[in-house]
């Protein structure tokens, strides 16, 4: 069954703001991220890729590229290893081996633009790239699908052949429709004719990267036994290692992993790119070999989070309650199929009480890279069609929007849109510290001349998981303990897991100091990703602690029997950081203490902690933009902007505060200025950071963050996990503000000045 | 018995029922009475003695990580999921 933990209040390192223990590594510029890996020997790797988001590969011509002086080899997809067509677990969501294989390096067919149709080696990066370019395509060009519309209309080209959809259980061949999923409770046609007020729209938005500065890495090196070893820039070695011993057709006891330090990830750093190019160039020529994305690649080859369309209609009763809603999600998966359409299902009604719901939900393949995970994957999407639909009924019907959300919360046992029913969650006490915050008891203020101000509001809502992570504990004779694990660090995560060893030996957080290791010198690890690391490894770190205690209660019992033996490690008790005589409380003796002591009662100390959690305790935002338009200009700047939401537990408030701003930051950028702007022939028209617009700190205010801690009796210490809870909100929170301010819903992300300009218009 | 929901893309096996009651100590016992009750199923659920990839299995308020091993106490609520990641 699953163990629960009473919540405390009483810590003496949980709560607190210590310095990150990589800080002085990271602001020095000493961290090593993967471009700075440098072994003996070094060559570079380099891809050609196609020009065309959909043609067919007539004949592919490396004889130049081979000749250029410094080339060491080129491979092509006759070089990639046969890999198996079914779908495979990684752990952390499924995939078909011989779709990504064909994704990485094309064979018969290019899907999207970008896509690499061969790889060169050579003993420097610009000749590798200038003999990329050597590399002769024939290509047939075929017509490109850049919207879920085109993908499904009747004559539409087949993307990936042979592909057998999946409708409501039913296989579909020759579609572009790879599933449609549905979820039915209760009785909503009943119900929406029993409705008072019923509000639909329907609601449009591209896709969107995650936008992190580093760019994708990878130095591979395989060597004569058939050993691949891979130093990159992940968010999970342990995935990537499954990943790479599927593509590569290699047992994972073959293949070892670094994770080298991370510039952002947000989920786009899951999936592998270039670390099979890289080992597959290696094993060509016999040297190591590193690959760097040029920004260009990033945006049109690795994996956005998935544009479509959302249409949603709810229906209340004359009382103002919620009773019936239905939703249609159609998104973009790009050239794989695998968008987030169960998320986003199971996510959309999850802030409120809905007794009558239906979904159905449409994953659709496109001329465009395959999507991955951003930070609450599916989510965004929906809350801002559900949020909006919620302020335009209330607006429809004469109702306070704020009142209407708190009267219609989630509670414990309400079901989501996929029928499970929640656990103890903090919907209404996020709502509650909304509607008591300065923020919203604060006026609009008057806008200057020619700009209108507005207020909007709007939930979000993420599940956080659990998952599997390792911890290894060391106790040095000085009194510090090393803590091994294999949990990237993106937001602070060494310091919030230390600080959770720390507290439960009863030492100070900056005497844990913590390191992230390779795949074959940590136990499995799940991803840095779905809120999970300052939960699952914190955890694990949590539990690999109280082993330690345990040990070191023996050790304690062996100091204090003398060889006689009267002392057991049941007689002594631990706490604070201090072990304990039961019988004779004068008698006791500090963890620094006896960690100078070791040496002579028994050798090193240590211990393991691991864990394969349940989910994790769900997770709930609210957000309040204070937005000003310039109805010139149609420009929008945000002018205040609160992001509360229930964390469980601030384990270091000050890393949970900087997961709320940057969640809210990156849904502004959506919200306004984010999308993929396509050509119609294929392939982006804004792939640099010129042109594709996200939000600097010199675009907004200060995000005001107000904490809320209902613990989840889950987890030792209550956290939930906070990092995708704010990217849901921002989205519906500026449409409703931008309504507020003019009177005119917009329906089509993003709200950049263009469309609003239109608006104002009509 | 446990209450099991019937994920809509799975009814066509069940005759459109979506909500059935099982009498089963474990998940692989609910699996293997659905599989009784309307054949094929199990396949749908179940592939090399563990739930398919992609699925999950919601017991109760919690996605199991026990597999088909998770025991079910009586008149808990048994939903078969997408499997959750994240960002």
């Amino acid at each position: 069954m699953v163990e629960t933990f009473e919540p405390k209040s009483d810590y003496r390192v949980i709560g607190s703001r210590p310095v990150r223990h990589d800080g002085f590594d990271k602001v020095t510029g000493r961290a090593i991220y993967g471009a700075d890996v440098k072994l003996p020997g070094l060559i570079w790797g380099a891809l050609a890729r196609s020009p065309h988001a959909h043609a067919i590969v007539k004949s592919i011509d490396t004889s130049e590229a081979e000749k250029t002086p410094g080339v060491l080899g080129v491979i092509t997809s006759k070089d990639m290893p046969e890999t198996e067509d079914k779908m495979i677990d990684l752990g952390e969501g499924d995939e078909n081996p011989r779709w990504t294989s064909n994704r990485l390096m094309a064979s018969t067919k290019v899907i999207y633009r970008g896509h690499p149709v061969a790889a060169v080696a050579a003993a420097d990066r610009y000749v590798a790239e200038e003999a990329a370019k050597k590399v002769k395509v024939e290509y047939e060009i075929l017509p490109v699908h850049n919207d879920v519309d085109s993908a499904l209309a009747n004559q539409a080209e087949i993307i990936i052949d042979g592909m057998v959809g999946n409708d409501l259980g039913e296989e579909v061949k020759n579609t572009n429709m790879a599933t449609h999923e549905r979820y039915d409770f209760g009785d909503v046609n009943k119900a929406f004719k029993d409705a008072a007020y019923i509000e639909e729209n329907t609601y449009t938005m591209q896709m969107v990267h995650q936008g992190y500065i580093e760019p994708q890495n990878a130095t591979a090196f395989w060597d004569e036994e058939d050993r691949v070893k891979v130093w990159t820039s992940t968010q999970g070695a342990f995935t990537a290692r499954t990943a790479l011993a599927n593509l590569l057709q290699l047992d994972v006891s073959r293949i070892k992993v670094t994770p080298c330090e991370i510039g952002g990830g947000f989920g786009g750093k899951i999936p592998v790119y270039l670390e099979p190019i890289a080992a597959l160039l290696s094993k060509k020529t016999g040297r190591p070999v590193k690959m760097v994305m040029e920004r260009t690649a990033v945006f049109e080859t690795t994996g956005p989070t998935p544009g479509g369309k959302v249409w949603v209609k709810i229906g209340a009763d004359n009382n103002g309650k919620l009773i019936a809603a239905e939703s249609k999600i159609w998104f973009e998966a790009g050239c794989n199929p695998g968008s987030m359409i169960g998320p986003a299902a199971q996510c959309i009604y999850a802030p409120y009480d809905i007794p009558n719901t239906r979904i159905d939900s449409y994953d659709v393949v496109v001329n465009k890279p395959k999507v991955a995970p951003y930070r609450a994957p599916g989510s965004p999407q929906v809350a801002y069609a559900m949020e909006s639909a919620v302020d335009d009924l209330c607006d429809k019907a004469g109702w306070d929007s704020m009142e209407f959300r708190i009267n219609n919360a989630s509670t414990q046992g309400t079901r989501r849109g996929d029928g499970v029913r929640f656990s103890v969650i903090g919907t209404k006490d996020v709502l509650s510290a909304t509607k008591s915050s300065n923020h919203w008891n604060s006026d609009l203020g008057t806008a200057p001349e020619g700009k209108v101000r507005g207020r909007g509001i709007s939930n979000g809502y993420w599940f956080n998981i659990g998952l599997k992570s390792s911890v290894n504990l060391n106790v040095n004779n000085d009194g510090t303990v090393t803590l091994i694990e294999g949990s990237t660090d993106i937001g602070g995560s060494r310091a919030s897991i230390s600080m959770q060893a720390a507290e439960a030996l009863g030492i100070p957080a900056e005497d844990v100091r913590p390191s992230i290791v390779d795949t074959d010198s940590v136990g499995y690890t799940d991803v840095t990703g779905g809120s999970r690391t300052t939960y699952a490894t914190g955890f694990a770190a949590w539990k690999a602690a109280n082993n330690l205690v345990d040990e070191l209660k023996g050790r304690v019992a062996m100091l204090w029997s003398e060889g006689t033996g009267e002392f057991g490690k049941d007689d002594v008790t631990f706490e604070s950081g201090v072990f304990w005589s039961k019988a004779e409380p004068q008698k006791s003796i500090s963890f620094k203490e006896l960690a100078g002591k070791l040496d002579n009662l028994g050798g090193p100390a240590i211990s393991t902690g691991s864990v394969d959690l349940e989910s994790a305790g769900d997770g709930f935002g609210m957000h309040i933009a204070d937005i000003e338009v310039d109805r010139a200009t149609g420009k929008t700047d945000v002018i205040r902007y609160t992001a509360v939401q229930d964390v469980g537990k601030a384990i270091h408030p000050s890393y949970v505060e900087g997961q709320m701003q940057g969640g809210a930051v990156q849904g502004i950028g959506w919200a306004l200025n984010e999308e993929y702007y396509m050509q119609d022939e294929g392939g982006m028209a804004n792939s640099s950071f010129l042109d594709y617009r996200m939000p600097t700190s010199l675009d907004l205010p200060e995000i005001e963050t107000v904490i809320v801690e209902i613990p989840t009796p889950l987890h030792p210490y209550g956290v939930r996990g906070v990092g995708e809870v704010p990217i849901c909100p921002p989205l519906a929170a500026i449409g409703n503000a931008i309504k507020d301010a003019l009177g005119v819903r917009l329906t089509d992300l993003p709200m950049n000045p263009g469309k609003i300009i239109e608006a104002l218009k009509k | 018995m446990a209450k099991v929901f019937i994920p809509f893309q799975l009814r066509k096996f069940t005759n459109g029922v979506p909500e059935v009651d099982v009498p089963a100590a474990t998940l692989r016992e609910l699996v293997d009475e659905l599989e009784n009750l309307y054949p094929g199923i199990k396949d749908r659920l179940v592939k090399d003695d563990k739930l398919r990839p992609g699925l999950s299995a919601v017991v109760g308020y919690v996605a199991t990580r026990q597999g088909l091993r998770q025991k079910l106490d009586p008149d808990v609520e048994v939903h078969f999921v997408p499997a959750v990641s994240g960002g």
